[in-house]
């Protein structure tokens, strides 16, 4: 029996093999655009043909059509930080770079939004709207590398979503280029707008597997006039928990809140405050007092970085985002510690009070990390929850980065058939092989 | 409607849970937005998700189209139904399912009523935060329709911020759940398309929503300005400052004559009333208080209030919710519109306004929700007036040009419906539409859910059929669907 993920990758490896048009990418935007890719351009140990730069949103939607007549698979790419998320493409002739793409269109700070093409980084578009005092409300990873359009596909918001919400909940506008040419836009440059489907949304998170983002607008945040942060040592994951769930049920205004586990420690809680003096001082003697008998560490901000140094030496680690209810974190992180030490597997974890976490997993057996993975997605899936691989040692085994898509899944497939039908984009990569 | 079908129907709910009496349909002939009607074949009760399925197979089956209805309070003639149609009455599935404080979520069925979910979660500490102006009637399925929003979304954000997931009828009676209740679910983020879709995708059947922990502290000023254009450089000034409050809401003169006729809020008499709620830890929201008065004063505001006490604050706010009604005191007929800008297009917009009411000779009262730019002007006109309802309607479609020209949109929370359907095209290209109606067919090929509503043409879903295709390696048994 198999699955639909390997059942997409059979259709795809069956249609591989198609030739890049050369002449006719080099005519859609000259031919310093089109070059040969190189080892450095490898999509998950994928070697591609081609990479185009595509200096206009018109160029790269003609690139895209002519790649989809030409029948050949296209992997978007930013600044390339997460290439290896997701699973590995079934094939992938062009890169589509959008390096060229970069420009902050309009920050109308007096609006609180700003549009912005997908190749701008992270860190460029926050120190323009660092100008005026604004951000956008997310700490992404690898923010000085990381592209809006890559940040946007792959979903990842951070430390600061327990308070502003996802980038589901800041993006108000996007244009996506679909593979048989059509730019299309929605939503808008208005905060509050209900005409027509949210299609930012369905964007968002998708991997590139539905269009091609090529510009994104956002609502902004007034960036805060003080920031401070604490942390407490708990005495186990249970005590953790506690002070976690006691700070989510106080009326605190606490912008940012992260248990961090690693083995042999006791866990870490922090927490982080911004807004006026006078408003944080206040907040801070409630928040000893929901902590107690946890006792307060010398911290600094640094410690929201914990998050992105998952991946620091992680060439012999796996690392996977998960997903549980915030009241079952303790039960979840000792369900963990658990499975790896049976395993003889090191593991260390970044969990937030939404209920996400970020679990790195290391050994000298790379099939003991596999086989945590695949005990442990099980499991949560049976109680709601969800275990995306992100990240994966060589020598482990293959697995799928995804799980189950429940009964949506048919419904999934539906969209990407009437988006992307001859499976352009990304193939393979995204859940149950589309 | 064919005997048949309406037995098959009454099978399925039972003669009480069927409704086909012109008398009684006329009810249902309209939502709130009372000039566009349609009598259905038949409206039908369900009480459980499973007899939703069944209608919606038999409606599927039978190529009947179907119109799913919650309290009928949309603004937009979402809710009207379709000739040759049936109407799905969402009223009897109103069970709060589970309430689940540790992890901040309740999960409802989609008749519950928006204002009874924040009653049942109030004593632990906790609101549901989305509130329309019609929250003590309108439903959360209605909610999850329209994507609901309300005078507090500009810091929490609107009904899709609070929906983590769906269980949905989808067009074809089978059942999908969209989302979860935790975040990041793997794959398309469908709750996120699916909530804002005006019952163009399927049928929600249960709605898990995120509830919100009640700040510390809510205080809420009011301020009088002489204009509308003094009570907007405040509202700058506010957000120059680096503040997000938690509502901010502006009236001019005819809106606040309205509301004191109707509800006596006790506003002061004069060009334009500001409100402004502050919401937070007692310490921040003192401060920023402090700032938001002298701001206000620096602006020119008169008479300034702070209303502190929850009672205070119902006060204050009373006019505000009963303005749309309120009007009807000053006017026998009114359109309310639903436009929006970028805020600071606001003086400009409303200089237009003011010049096309002059012109047309014809009132306008506005009310905005001034922080995020949703600007509700109140079109009043008398009926009887020959030609006064045409003048009417004609102003206020050149009011959402005018916010579509600012770069805005035609609605910021009472949705496209049957009313604004004619307007897409204009606010968005051909390109854009064409893919919206795409992800149409991927839930509805048929076409069946709330069909002429929110596209101003139908896209025939023929040539890329949405329906599940069996692929060759699964017809040859080497793999199956799971």
């Amino acid at each position: 029996m198999r699955n639909a993920f390997e059942m997409a990758s059979l259709r795809i490896a069956t249609e591989k093999g198609a030739a890049v048009p050369w002449d006719d990418l080099r005519a859609i935007a000259g031919a310093e655009q089109v070059r040969s890719a190189g080892p450095g351009d490898r999509v998950a140990g994928v070697q591609p043909e081609a990479v185009f730069e595509p200096g206009s949103e018109k160029e790269l939607a003609a690139a895209l059509h002519c790649a989809e007549a030409a029948g050949l698979s296209v992997v978007p790419r930013g600044g390339g930080t997460k290439t290896s998320w997701g699973n590995p493409p079934m094939c992938a002739d062009l890169i589509l770079s959008m390096a060229r793409l970069n420009r902050v269109i309009e920050h109308a700070w007096a609006d609180l939004t700003v549009s912005v093409e997908a190749g701008c980084t992270f860190q460029e578009l926050q120190n323009t709207l660092s100008q005026h005092g604004q951000r956008i409300a997310i700490d992404p990873l690898w923010p000085e590398r990381a592209t809006i359009g890559g940040i946007l596909s792959t979903n990842d918001s951070g430390t600061l979503r327990i308070r502003y919400g996802g980038l589901r909940d800041l993006i108000i506008g996007m244009t996506i280029a679909l593979p048989d040419g059509t730019l299309a836009s929605s939503g808008g440059k208005v905060v509050k707008n209900v005409a027509g489907y949210d299609l930012p949304k369905l964007a968002t998170g998708a991997l590139g597997t539905l269009g091609v983002i090529t510009r994104a607008v956002f609502r902004l945040h007034p960036l805060p006039h003080n920031l401070r942060s604490f942390t407490f040592e708990t005495r186990d994951l249970t005590d953790a928990t506690r002070v976690m769930l006691a700070v989510q049920d106080s009326t605190l205004a606490h912008t940012g809140l992260q248990a961090r586990y690693s083995e042999g420690r006791t866990p870490a809680v922090d927490v982080r405050f911004e807004g006026t003096d006078a408003g944080i001082a206040a907040q801070t003697e409630t928040l000893r007092k929901l902590a107690a008998p946890a006792a307060e560490a010398a911290t600094s901000d640094a410690v929201w970085q914990a998050r992105q140094e998952l991946w620091c030496s992680a060439e012999a680690a796996a690392i996977a985002k998960f997903s549980v209810l915030p009241a079952s974190v303790a039960e979840t992180c000792g369900r963990i510690r658990l499975l790896a030490d049976s395993l003889g597997v090191q593991w260390c974890a970044v969990v937030q009070g939404t209920g996400l976490g970020w679990l790195r997993l290391e050994a000298s057996s790379a099939p003991a990390i596999h086989q945590v993975l695949q005990t442990l997605r099980p499991e949560l899936e049976q109680v709601g929850g969800s275990l995306v691989v992100l990240h994966r040692p060589a020598a482990m085994p293959a697995i799928d980065a995804w799980g189950s898509g429940g009964d949506a899944f048919p419904l999934m497939l539906s969209v990407k058939q009437q988006l992307d039908p001859r499976g352009t984009l990304n193939p393979g990569r995204f859940i149950g092989g589309i | 409607m064919d005997a048949r079908i309406l037995q098959e129907f009454r099978a399925i709910v039972g003669d009480r849970g069927l409704i086909t009496s012109q008398e009684e349909l006329k009810t249902y002939e309209c939502d709130g937005l009372t000039n566009f009607c349609v009598l259905p074949q038949a409206v039908l009760l369900p009480r459980s998700t499973e007899q939703v399925q069944r209608i919606v197979r038999v409606c599927h089956r039978e190529r009947v189209p179907f119109v799913a209805r919650g309290s009928g309070t949309g603004l937009s003639g979402g809710a009207l139904p379709v000739k040759d149609g049936v109407v799905i009455s969402l009223a009897r599935m109103n069970r709060i399912l589970e309430i689940d404080f540790a992890n901040a979520l309740v999960v409802v069925e989609p008749g519950v009523i928006n204002l009874e979910v924040t009653g049942r979660v109030a004593a632990q500490g906790f609101f549901y935060a989305p509130d329309p102006s019609s929250q003590s009637i309108c439903s959360i399925g209605g909610n999850v329709a329209e994507n609901s929003g309300g005078a507090h979304c500009l810091k929490y954000g609107f009904t899709t911020t609070h929906v983590l997931g769906l269980e949905v009828v989808l067009p074809d009676g089978s059942l999908a759940h969209l989302g979860n209740k935790t975040l990041d679910a793997p794959g398309y983020d469908l709750s996120g398309v699916f909530v804002g879709s005006e019952g163009t995708l399927g049928i929600a059947t249960k709605i898990t929503l995120r509830i919100v922990k009640r700040p510390e502290c809510i205080q809420t000023l009011l301020a009088a300005f002489s204009s509308t254009s003094d009570a907007g450089a405040a509202v700058s000034g506010i957000i120059a400052a680096g503040m997000l409050p938690a509502a901010i809401e502006m009236m001019d003169n005819l809106a606040i004559q309205a509301a004191e006729a109707a509800v006596h809020a006790n506003y002061p008499d004069c060009g334009a009333l500001l409100l402004v709620e502050l919401d937070g830890p007692i310490a921040e929201v003192e401060v920023l208080m402090r700032q938001v008065h002298e701001i206000c004063r620096k602006c020119g505001a008169g008479e300034i209030r702070v209303a502190q006490t929850e009672a205070e604050r119902a006060v204050v706010w009373k006019g505000r919710k009963a303005a749309f009604a309120a009007v009807g005191r000053i006017s026998p007929n009114y359109i309310v519109q639903d436009g929006v800008i970028p805020r600071t297009a606001l003086p400009r917009v409303m200089t237009e306004i003011e010049r096309l009411s002059a012109e047309a000779g014809i009132r306008v009262a506005n009310v905005f929700h001034a922080g995020d730019g949703n600007l509700h002007p109140l079109v009043l006109y008398d009926r009887r007036i020959e030609g006064q309802e045409h003048a009417a309607e004609l102003l206020a479609n050149r009011i959402l040009e005018l916010c579509i020209e600012a770069g805005g949109s035609i609605t910021g929370e009472h949705g496209v419906g049957e009313e604004k359907k004619m307007m897409m095209s204009k606010m968005y290209a051909e390109p854009d539409l064409e893919t919206m109606q795409r992800v149409r067919c991927a839930f509805d090929p048929e076409q069946l859910s709330n069909p002429t509503k929110v596209f101003p043409r139908p896209r025939l879903c023929g040539e890329q059929p949405g329906e599940y295709r069996p692929h060759p390696v699964e017809l040859a048994g080497i793999a199956e669907r799971f």
